[in-house]
């Protein structure tokens, strides 16, 4: 008998996370991502503004019934999030090791640290309400209430450098609200935001409430910016683009989350990114008969 | 006026060549691959408006729907006066006269369905007051429906007659046909009944009500485009064509433009030879507009919900 010869491996394509479907770029482009010592991981897909285009289309589209959704049904799927991740650890593992040039154990860390913000955003789905709306007092005949309502469709840049923990820490707080995110990973270390996708794809989380592109910050970010039908950005990726960027949303009146001086590790960063992606409804309604 | 055929109508429909099903398929698939950019979109968009027939047939139609959808029509950008008007307005004959004191003096048509829309299915006595109420309202153009019953169990005459009767009843107002393809079953009955639809006098053919799906396909499209072609080097005559239905996209509406550039020539691109029949089409051809001139994206948000 001939010698058995090894199995040949499964490699995986790594491609968008648009409206529930994994496509590759309408461009047909790929770019080779490396490790930080240079060595070659995959390829990821090149994202156009096409591909832009369609990710805000279905976030829109899902924009109504993930709002819709009651905040404690939003907290259950986010916390069913941090169960999928939990149940591929390794793979993250090993994806956050190769793409930060981390040793194993600091990379179990990094991945228990963004599976538990996910734990923590789940939590504060249906406290936001509390903490930020209320009754108000007014002089006249009336109950006076004001609610914390979600923004829309948020374009969200996750910052270079931590492609786990820093992407799971500005998106979970995006969506936790009620808001869809059209998301553009880091540029140099796409890899696990896609392997994150395969994870939000298994949990109950419905197609198009998180959309993420991986490509070119400076080829994404203009028609990301300057979509109408975008209603607010999260520049903490957006390095030196941002005050472009910001020029760009002022065309449409965008709510513009500036980066600031951002721990990821920061185990409690409340309310900080919830708050930017919201509107406050007030209701008036007449006491008495 | 009706033109005559030798011999019997179903021994001459028949003897129609039978469509090539996978080679209209391709044909339609291959255009709908042509890439249309810059100057010539922008073109493209802008005769895709003037050929829109903005359509409300809905059982909730209301006057002030009607009269909102009439001034969209005549100014469909408020923002952009250089956004051409729709070349006509689609309602039910009970919505004509509040749509033609709306349209009054501004050039957009006034289209109104009749005939028992959508079935067809009522006394011809029925069909032809209910044309004759629409054009004394004030449509200046009618869609009736085919008796697809009739055409499918084989009495093409019956549905020759009726639309010679419609016609009669028009008068000035041009008549639409609707074939209501997603009923006929086949691409060759498709050809058949374009035929028969123009031998009986129609001045346009159209794919479908709307309300059967599918409504209007490219391939279904390319053959109704061919017959106008054939039919008006048979006889001299020209016949305009409208899809209709499920036309939502900019990108769509150019497909059908490029496929009546290459179907039927350069002579049916103009609104009084082909239309498009739609209601969400309208702003998403604006909003595309809007994305020459500006350079990015709009949204649903800045434009009126119909």
């Amino acid at each position: 008998m001939a010698d058995i010869s090894p199995r040949i491996g499964v490699r995986k394509t790594y491609k968008l996370y648009v409206g529930g479907a994994f496509p590759r770029s309408e461009s047909g482009r790929s770019y080779p991502v490396t490790s930080p010592a240079g060595d070659h991981l995959a390829n990821a897909a090149l994202a156009s503004r096409k591909d832009v285009r369609d990710a805000v289309v279905a976030a829109r589209k899902a924009f109504p019934g993930w709002s819709g959704r009651t905040a404690y049904n939003r907290g259950q799927i986010l916390y069913r999030i941090a169960e999928m991740m939990e149940g591929r650890r390794a793979q993250f593992a090993e994806e956050v090791a190769a793409a930060e040039g981390v040793s194993a154990a600091r990379a179990q860390a990094l991945v228990s640290a963004a599976v538990d913000r996910w734990v923590y955003y789940a939590g504060w789905a249906d406290k936001i309400g509390q903490v930020l709306g209320g009754a108000n007092p007014v002089s006249g005949p009336y109950f006076n209430l004001s609610e914390p309502e979600p923004t829309g469709v948020v374009g969200v840049f996750a910052p270079a450098g931590s492609p786990l923990l820093g992407l799971v820490s500005v998106l979970a707080p995006v969506i936790t609200s009620g808001n869809t995110a059209v998301l553009v990973a880091d540029e140099r270390a796409p890899l696990p935001a896609v392997t994150l996708a395969e994870a939000l794809a298994t949990s109950d989380l419905p197609g198009g409430v998180a959309n993420i592109l991986t490509g070119r910050l400076a080829e994404l970010a203009p028609p990301l910016a300057g979509h109408a039908d975008v209603n607010a950005l999260d520049l903490a990726g957006a390095g030196g683009l941002a005050a472009e960027l910001e020029a760009l949303a002022a065309t449409t009146l965008k709510r513009v989350l500036r980066p600031g001086a951002d721990d990821w590790n920061d185990a409690d960063p409340g309310l900080s990114r919830i708050r930017p992606f919201l509107e406050t409804k007030t209701v008036w309604h007449p006491i008495g008969r | 006026m009706p033109d005559t055929i030798p011999g019997s109508l179903r021994a001459y429909l028949h003897g129609l060549p039978g469509v090539d099903e996978v080679g209209v398929r391709k044909r339609a698939a291959d255009l709908a691959t042509r890439s249309i950019k810059t100057t010539a979109k922008r073109a493209a968009l802008d005769l895709a408006i003037r050929m829109v027939d903005l359509t409300t047939l809905e059982g909730a139609d209301t006057p002030g729907k009607v009269r909102a959808l009439a001034a969209k029509a005549m100014r469909p950008d408020p923002s952009d006066a250089t956004a051409p008007p729709v070349a006509a307005l689609c309602v039910y004959p009970d919505m004509v006269a509040v749509a033609a004191e709306a349209l009054a003096g501004s050039g957009v048509g006034l289209a109104s369905v009749a005939t028992g829309f959508p079935s067809g299915r009522t006394s011809l006595e029925v069909k032809l007051a209910d044309t004759a109420a629409a054009v004394a309202a004030g449509a200046t153009e009618i869609d009736m429906v085919i008796d697809r019953g009739a055409f499918l169990a084989g009495d093409h005459g019956k549905v020759f007659d009726e639309i010679t009767a419609v016609k009669e009843r028009c008068g000035e107002a041009h008549l639409k046909v609707i074939l209501e393809t997603g009923e006929l079953v086949t691409y060759d009955n498709v050809r058949r009944a374009s035929w028969l639809a123009m031998h009986a006098g129609a001045d346009f053919i159209k794919t479908s009500t709307g309300k059967v799906a599918p409504a209007a396909t490219l391939p279904v499209t390319l053959i109704m485009l061919e017959a106008v072609r054939d039919y008006r080097a048979a006889t001299g005559r020209q016949v305009g064509v409208k899809p209709a239905g499920g036309i939502r996209t900019a990108k769509d509406a150019i497909r059908y433009l490029v496929l009546v550039k290459e179907i039927a020539g350069d002579d049916w691109l103009d609104p009084a030879w082909f239309r498009l029949g739609a209601s969400t089409l309208l702003n998403d051809l604006l909003m595309q507009r809007t994305k020459l001139s500006t350079g990015h994206y709009s949204g649903p948000d800045y434009y009126t919900i119909d």
